[in-house]
C-alpha cells in the first residue's frame, strides 16, 4: 500500500476503483443484512465501517490523489460510507429490538409463586363487628359511649332499677369484686354506661355504646363468662316506642341487608317500661320460614325452627325512675334504651357455631376475615 | 309454667274454632311468652287398647326375675276376640284388672316397633303398657292400672288416659306471678279474644269467727294476713283422684298424697301457694314472727337451716315449724297417718320472700311466686277451696272454724287498692300509635280496672291480682300490649347531631389497623389471672402487677384476680396456636387491666340524681382500668420459601412494633435499656415519650419461654395505649423541607461494647449541628478488627441546606464537627 505521498495516478490506486468501491460497499451491506445478533452486528460493524475496513482504508487513499481527482473519488467513498452506516444503523434498531423482545421472553417468572414472606395480620371480627355497629348509629349522628368494665355496683343495678331486692337481680349471676363491702362489680352489661351517659351529659342523648360484659357462666358452645352487648340509649323530648321500633329496625336492615325487620313482643326488664323482646326476621329465610334444601324442595328453615324469626334482644322505653335517679326530667324526656349480643349477631352474620371459637385465639379464625368485617 | 289447655279452658269461653297456634299466638303476644306445645301421647300409633287382666301365671327365671304369663281380653281389637297372651315383667296388678295395651302392629314413643315375638318360652302378642312407655312421665314403678269404670275391653285407650291433650309451657317474666296460675293464664286469654272469663276465684267462703285454731302474727310487715282452716277425719290413704293426678303431672309436679296433691292443685289452679301441717303433730298456736339468733329449723327437704333474724317464721309452742311462705318443716310435715290437716293460706312480703329464698338457696314454686306478688285477697279463697278437695276426696270433715288474723283480714285495715294517675294522652305519647281516650279505658278494664277519667287524667283502680302494677307507665305497658306491639309503627327520631367518633375512638381503630397492616392478629381472651400465672412470668413476690382486683366468686378457684397485665393470657394463646401447628404467631391483644384502688364504692339511692360529690366519691372507689396493648412474636416472624430462609422473632421487632406505632400515630418514642419481668434482663427495652415510661419491649426470658412452652427467643410488648393515645398532639405541625441537593457523608466510629447506639447517635446530631438532616446506623461490627470490648459503628450522614447547594468544605466541616462530638460524649473514635 502506498503512503500519501506516494506520487501516482489514480487510476493505479486500485482500493479507489469504482468497482472496487461498490463491491465493498455491496460487501458490507451484505454483511449487515446477514447479521443475526448485535454481536455479530458489532463484528461486522468493525469488518466494514471500522478503521481497518476496505472502505475506511480507501477513504484514507484519497488524500493521495491529485486534487482533480479527489472530489470524484471522495464522493464515490463517502456515498458508500453514508449508504453503509445507516445499514447498519437501521440493523441495529432491529436487532435492539428483537433482543428486548426475547430479553422480556426470557425473563418471564411463574407468578403463581408464593409471595407470603410476612404471614397477614389480621383484626378480631368481635372488634370489627363492634366497629360495624357503631358506624351504623354514627352514621344516625350517635356518639360511641363507653366505660370501665370493673363497675360500681350503684351504676350497674341500683341505678338501672335494680334494687338489692329486685328479682331481677340473680337473674343476672355477678361476679363480684373482693371485699364484697366495697360494691365493685364486672358489669354485668353495658347498662351502667347509659347511666353514666345521662348522669354526665344534658339531653338529648343518643349514644350507642358496645363492649365488653360479664357474668359467671360455664363456658360452652353458647354461653361464656365473658361475652359482648352492644346497647342504645335515647333520650330526647317526644321519645316514643315507635321511635325504638324504626331505630332497631333500620339497624337490623343496616346489618342483615334489605327486608330484615324487627318485632316486638311484650317482655320484663326493670330498666325499661314497657319493656319488649326483639325478633329479627330470619336472616336465612327472610321470614319465609321454609328453605329450598338444595333440590328445589322446600323444607323448614332450621336456624329460625320455622318460625321465621329469631330472638335477637331486648329493649323498651327508659323507666322513668332511671330517667329519676341518672337526673333526667321524666317531665319533659322520655327515652328508649335496647340491648343485643355482638357475639350472638355476630354469630348469626357470619355462621360460627361455638361462641368458644371467638375466645380461645386461634389464628385462623382472624386471618379469615382480614382486617374488617 | 306449663298449663294443660283443658285447664285453662275451664275458666275462659274460648271459642271452639280457635286453634292452639293462634291461642299461644296471641298470649306470646299479651306478653307470655309459648315455649313449646307438648301434646300427651305424641309418638303412639296403631292399636292402643283397654285390655282386662284374666289370667296372671308369675313364672320365676334363671336370671332371678320372675315375669307374669297372662292373658289378656282385649275385645275384639285383635281381630279374633280371644284372649290375647303377652309376657309382662310387671307385678303392680292382678287378674280383672283394666290396663293399656298396644297390640302387634302399634308404634310406641321412640319408633317402638310391637311385634308378636317369641320370648321366655311364650308367644308375646303386644305389650301391657307403663306411663313412661306411652311417654306419659317418668313412673316407672309398674303398669298402668286403669279405674275400674274404664271403657270396656277392646276400647281405644287414648281418651281413657287423656292422650292428645295439649300443654303449653309458657315462659313468665318475673312481673307477671299472676300468669304462674291457671286462673291469670285464663284472664289474660280472656282479654286477648274478648270472651267472658269466669273467675275461679269467685266463691262463697265461710266468715271467719273465733272457732278457729289460734294463730297470731307477730309481724304484721312481714305476714298481713293468715288464714287457718281445718279437716278432720281426713282418709290419709284416699288415693288423689284421677284428674288433679294427670293435671299435676302435665304442669310437671309429681303426685304425692291426697293432702300434699290438693295443696298444689289449688296453687295451679289460683296462683296462691298453700300449705298444709298435720295438726296433730302442733303443739299449741301458731305465732307468726321472726326468727331469732341461733333458732334453727329442719325444713321439709330434711336439711337443718340456720335461721337468719331477718327470715319470717311459722311457731309454736315447740319454736319454728315453718319458714313463712318458702318452705314448711318436717316436724310437722302431713304424713300417711295424718287424719287432721290445718291448711294455712297467708300473704307473705315478697322481699322477705326473695331475701329468705336467696339467703337459703331456696327456689320452691311456693316461694316463687310469694316473691313475686300474689293476689292479697286469695287466702280465704284458697283455703276453702282447699277444704272443699279434701273433704270431696279425702272423706274428712270440714270444722267450722275459720281463723283469719292480720290486717288483710279486714276492709278496714287491708292495704287499699293501689290507683295509678296518668294524663290520658300518656300511651298515645309513649308508644307512639294515637289511641283514642276509649281505647286506653277500655284496654285497662280488660285487665280488671277500675278507671275514671276527668279532664284528661285517667285514674285507674289496679286488681288485686296485679301487684306489679304501681308506675304510670306500667299502665302503659298495659295499654300497649293489649292494643298489640305489633301495631307500634316504624319511625326514625329525628335526626341526631352528634360528633362522630372521638379523637381516642379514632385512634385505637387505626392502631388496630396498623397492626394487622404489620402482620400482627388480633385475639380476645378473658381476663381472669391467678398466682401461677405470675410465678411463669417470673415476677417477683413483691411485684406491683401481683396485686389484683380479687374476685368473690371466681369461675376457676386458680384464677382469681382480674388481670394487670395481659401478657400471661396471650402468651398462653401464643402457645396454643403453636401446639395447634403454627410454625410463627405474631398477636396482639389490647383490653383494659385492673389496679386495685381499695375504696368503699357507695350505694346511694334512686330518688334523685348522686350530687356531684357523690359521683366523685363513687368514680374515686372503682379500679383504675388503663386500656393495654399486648403483642407476642413467637418463632417464625417471615415466613421461608424460595426467596430465602424464615426470620425468627427476634427483640428488635418487638421494639420496632412499638416504633412503629409511635410513628402511625406522630409521637416521638424513647427507647432505652432496662430490666423488667417477663423480658430478657439484657435485651429489654423500656419505651417512654416525653420520658415518661409507658411500657416495655423486648425477647421474653428464657424461662418464661420455657414456662409457657413458647420457641426460644420469643419476643413480647406490652404497653399502656390509653397513655400513647394521650401523647398524640391534636394537629401535626406540616414539616418544611429543603429541596436542595443531599450531601452524603458516612462515618465509622470505634466505641466501647457498652455505649449505645443512641447515645452515639444522638452526640452525632449534637455535633452535626443544622445542616444534618438524617442519620442512621447502616453497620454494626464487632471483632478482631476492632479489638477486645469494641465495636465499630457506621453511620450515614445526609446534610442539606435549606437555601443553598453545601459546598464540599461546609459538609466537611459538619461532618467533623459530628465526629468530636460523638468522640467527646461517647469515647468514639473514627476509624
Ligand atoms: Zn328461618
Amino acid at each position: 500500500m502506498s503512503g500519501p505521498n506516494t506520487d501516482y495516478d489514480p487510476v493505479e490506486v486500485t482500493p479507489l476503483k469504482a468497482e472496487e468501491v461498490e463491491a465493498a460497499r455491496d460487501a458490507a451491506l451484505k454483511a449487515i443484512d446477514a447479521a443475526t445478533s448485535l454481536e455479530e452486528l458489532k463484528q461486522t460493524r468493525l469488518d466494514h465501517a471500522g478503521d481497518r475496513s476496505p472502505l475506511a482504508l480507501a477513504n484514507r487513499e484519497i488524500g493521495a490523489l491529485p486534487p482533480a481527482a479527489r472530489k470524484d473519488a471522495g464522493q464515490r467513498v463517502g456515498k458508500a460510507r453514508g449508504a453503509v452506516n445507516q445499514a447498519l444503523a437501521a440493523r441495529q434498531k432491529v436487532l435492539e429490538a428483537e433482543h428486548e423482545a426475547r430479553m422480556l421472553v426470557e425473563e418471564t417468572v411463574d407468578v403463581t409463586l408464593p409471595t407470603d414472606r410476612v404471614p397477614a395480620g389480621g383484626r378480631h371480627p368481635l372488634t370489627t363487628g363492634a366497629e360495624y355497629i357503631a358506624d351504623i348509629f354514627v352514621a344516625m349522628g350517635w356518639e360511641v359511649a363507653e366505660g370501665p368494665l370493673i363497675e360500681a355496683e350503684w351504676l350497674n343495678f341500683d341505678a338501672l332499677n335494680l334494687g338489692p331486692d329486685h328479682p331481677a337481680r340473680t337473674m343476672q349471676d355477678t361476679f363480684w369484686t373482693e371485699p364484697a363491702e366495697n360494691h365493685v362489680v364486672l358489669r354485668t352489661h353495658t347498662s351502667p354506661v347509659q347511666a353514666r351517659t345521662m348522669l354526665t351529659r344534658e339531653a338529648p342523648i343518643y349514644v350507642v355504646c358496645p363492649g365488653r360484659v360479664f357474668r359467671t357462666d360455664e363456658y360452652d358452645a353458647t354461653h361464656s363468662p365473658m361475652f359482648h352487648q352492644v346497647e342504645g340509649l335515647a333520650i330526647d323530648e317526644g321519645i316514643s316506642m315507635a321511635n325504638l321500633k324504626g331505630t332497631l329496625d333500620h339497624f337490623a336492615t343496616q346489618m342483615f341487608g334489605e327486608g330484615i325487620v324487627t318485632r316486638f313482643r311484650p317482655s320484663y326488664f326493670p330498666f325499661t317500661e314497657p319493656s319488649a323482646e326483639v325478633d329479627l326476621t330470619c336472616f336465612v329465610c327472610r321470614g319465609a320460614q321454609v328453605v329450598d334444601a338444595g333440590d328445589g324442595q322446600m323444607i323448614t328453615c332450621r336456624t329460625c325452627k320455622g318460625e321465621g324469626w329469631i330472638e335477637w334482644g331486648g329493649c323498651g322505653i327508659v323507666n322513668p325512675r332511671v330517667l329519676v335517679a341518672c337526673g333526667v326530667d321524666p317531665e319533659k324526656y322520655s327515652g328508649f334504651a335496647f340491648g343485643m349480643g355482638i357475639d350472638r349477631t355476630l354469630m348469626f352474620r357470619t355462621g360460627l357455631s361455638d361462641l368458644r371459637t371467638l375466645f380461645e385465639g386461634d389464628v385462623r379464625l382472624t386471618t379469615a376475615f382480614g382486617s374488617e368485617l | 309454667m306449663k298449663a294443660p289447655l283443658s285447664w285453662i279452658k275451664e275458666y275462659v269461653d274460648l271459642p271452639a274454632e280457635l286453634g292452639i297456634e293462634e291461642i299461644t299466638d296471641r298470649l306470646t303476644a299479651l306478653g307470655l311468652k309459648l315455649e313449646a306445645i307438648e301434646t300427651s301421647g305424641a309418638g303412639i300409633e296403631g292399636p292402643l287398647v283397654v285390655g282386662q287382666v284374666l289370667t296372671q301365671e308369675p313364672e320365676p327365671q334363671k336370671n332371678g326375675k320372675v315375669i307374669n304369663w297372662c292373658t289378656v281380653d282385649v275385645g275384639d281389637a285383635n281381630g279374633t276376640g280371644e284372649p290375647q297372651g303377652i309376657v309382662c315383667g310387671a307385678h303392680n296388678f292382678k287378674p280383672g284388672d283394666k290396663v293399656v295395651v298396644i297390640l302387634p302392629g302399634g308404634v310406641l314413643p321412640g319408633n317402638f316397633q310391637i311385634s308378636a315375638r317369641k320370648t321366655y318360652g311364650h308367644m308375646s302378642a303386644g305389650m301391657i303398657c307403663s306411663a313412661r312407655e306411652l311417654g306419659l312421665g317418668e313412673e316407672a314403678d309398674g303398669i298402668i292400672v286403669l279405674p275400674a269404670d274404664a271403657p270396656a275391653p277392646g276400647t281405644d285407650a287414648r281418651e281413657a288416659l287423656g292422650l292428645g291433650e295439649e300443654v303449653i309451657e309458657f315462659e313468665i317474666n318475673p312481673d307477671r306471678a299472676y300468669a304462674l296460675s291457671m286462673r291469670g293464664i285464663a284472664r289474660d286469654a280472656a282479654l286477648g279474644f274478648d270472651v267472658p272469663f269466669h273467675d275461679p276465684a269467685q266463691r262463697d267462703v265461710p266468715l271467719a269467727n273465733a272457732e278457729g285454731y289460734p294463730v297470731r302474727i307477730d309481724d304484721e310487715a312481714g305476714c298481713d294476713y293468715f288464714v287457718a282452716r281445718t279437716v278432720t277425719g281426713f282418709d290419709p290413704t284416699a288415693p288423689t283422684p284421677e284428674f288433679i293426678k294427670k293435671r299435676l303431672e302435665q304442669v310437671g309436679v309429681r303426685s304425692i298424697s291426697l293432702g300434699v296433691d290438693v295443696t298444689n292443685y289449688v296453687m295451679f289452679e289460683l296462683g296462691h301457694p298453700i300449705h298444709a301441717y298435720d295438726k296433730a303433730k302442733l303443739a299449741g298456736p301458731i305465732v307468726v314472727r321472726r326468727a331469732h339468733e341461733g333458732e334453727k329449723l329442719t325444713t321439709l327437704d330434711d336439711t337443718v337451716r340456720e335461721l337468719d333474724p331477718e327470715d319470717l317464721v311459722v311457731c309454736d309452742d315447740t319454736g319454728p315449724i315453718g319458714m313463712g311462705g318458702v318452705m314448711g318443716g318436717a316436724s310437722t310435715e302431713i304424713s300417711k297417718t295424718t287424719t287432721d290437716v290445718l291448711i294455712e293460706v297467708a300473704h307473705w312480703d315478697p322481699r322477705s320472700m326473695f331475701r329468705t329464698g336467696r339467703r337459703h338457696k331456696l327456689t320452691s314454686e311456693a316461694g316463687k311466686r310469694n316473691e313475686r306478688g300474689v293476689d292479697p285477697l286469695l287466702p280465704p279463697i284458697a283455703a276453702d277451696r282447699v277444704v272443699e278437695l279434701l273433704v270431696e276426696h279425702g272423706g274428712g270433715v270440714a270444722e267450722p272454724g275459720v281463723t283469719e288474723v292480720g290486717p288483710g283480714a279486714s276492709l278496714e285495715t287491708r292495704k287499699p287498692p293501689t290507683t295509678i294517675t296518668i294524663p290520658i294522652s300518656l300511651p298515645t305519647r309513649i308508644i307512639g300509635i294515637e289511641l283514642d281516650d276509649e281505647t286506653v279505658v277500655k284496654s285497662l278494664e280488660l285487665i280488671g280496672a277500675r278507671v275514671k277519667v276527668e279532664d284528661g287524667t285517667l285514674t285507674a283502680t289496679v286488681p288485686t291480682y296485679r301487684p306489679d302494677l304501681n308506675d304510670p307507665y306500667d299502665l302503659v305497658e298495659e295499654v300497649a300490649r293489649i292494643v298489640g306491639y305489633d301495631k307500634v309503627p316504624s319511625v326514625l327520631p329525628r335526626r341526631a347531631t352528634g360528633g362522630g367518633l372521638t379523637r381516642a375512638q379514632q385512634l385505637r381503630r387505626r392502631i388496630g389497623r396498623a397492626l394487622a397492616g404489620a402482620g400482627l392478629v388480633e385475639v380476645v381472651d378473658f381476663p381472669f389471672v391467678g398466682e401461677a400465672d405470675f410465678d411463669r412470668l417470673g415476677l417477683s413476690a413483691d411485684d406491683v402487677l401481683r396485686r389484683t382486683v380479687k374476685l368473690a366468686n371466681p369461675l376457676n378457684s386458680e384464677e382469681p384476680g382480674y388481670a394487670t397485665t395481659l401478657l400471661p393470657g396471650l402468651l398462653k394463646v401464643a402457645a396454643r396456636n403453636i401446639s395447634r401447628g403454627q410454625d410463627g404467631v405474631s398477636l396482639f391483644e389490647t383490653a383494659t387491666v385492673a389496679f386495685p384502688v381499695d375504696q368503699a364504692a357507695p350505694i346511694y339511692g334512686v330518688d334523685r340524681r348522686p350530687s356531684a360529690e357523690e359521683m366523685e366519691k363513687l368514680l374515686a372507689a372503682i379500679p383504675r382500668q388503663p386500656l393495654h396493648l399486648a403483642v407476642v412474636l413467637a418463632g417464625e416472624r417471615t415466613r421461608g420459601g424460595w426467596w430465602g430462609a424464615a426470620e425468627t422473632a427476634s427483640w428488635s421487632d418487638a421494639i420496632d412494633v412499638v416504633r412503629r406505632l409511635g410513628a402511625e400515630l406522630g409521637v416521638p418514642v424513647e427507647v432505652a435499656s432496662a430490666s423488667r419481668a417477663p423480658w430478657h434482663p439484657g435485651r429489654c427495652a423500656v419505651v417512654s415519650i416525653d420520658g415518661v415510661e409507658f411500657g416495655h419491649a423486648g425477647e421474653l426470658h428464657p424461662n418464661v419461654c420455657k414456662a409457657f412452652g413458647l420457641p426460644a427467643r420469643s419476643a413480647a410488648v406490652e404497653i399502656d395505649l390509653d397513655h400513647l393515645i394521650s401523647k398524640v398532639p391534636a394537629t401535626a405541625a406540616g414539616p418544611v423541607f429543603s429541596t436542595m441537593p443531599v450531601a452524603k457523608e458516612d462515618v465509622a466510629l470505634t466505641v466501647s461494647v457498652d455505649v449505645t447506639v443512641a447515645a452515639v447517635e444522638a452526640a452525632l446530631r449534637e455535633g452535626a449541628g443544622e445542616l444534618l438532616e438524617t442519620v442512621r446506623l447502616f453497620d454494626v461490627y464487632e471483632g478482631d478488627q476492632v479489638g477486645e470490648g469494641k465495636k465499630s459503628l457506621a453511620f450515614a450522614l445526609r446534610f442539606r441546606a435549606p437555601d443553598r447547594t453545601l459546598k464540599a468544605e461546609e459538609t466537611a466541616a459538619a461532618r467533623e464537627a459530628a465526629v468530636a462530638k460523638a468522640a467527646e460524649l461517647t469515647g468514639a473514635v473514627q476509624r
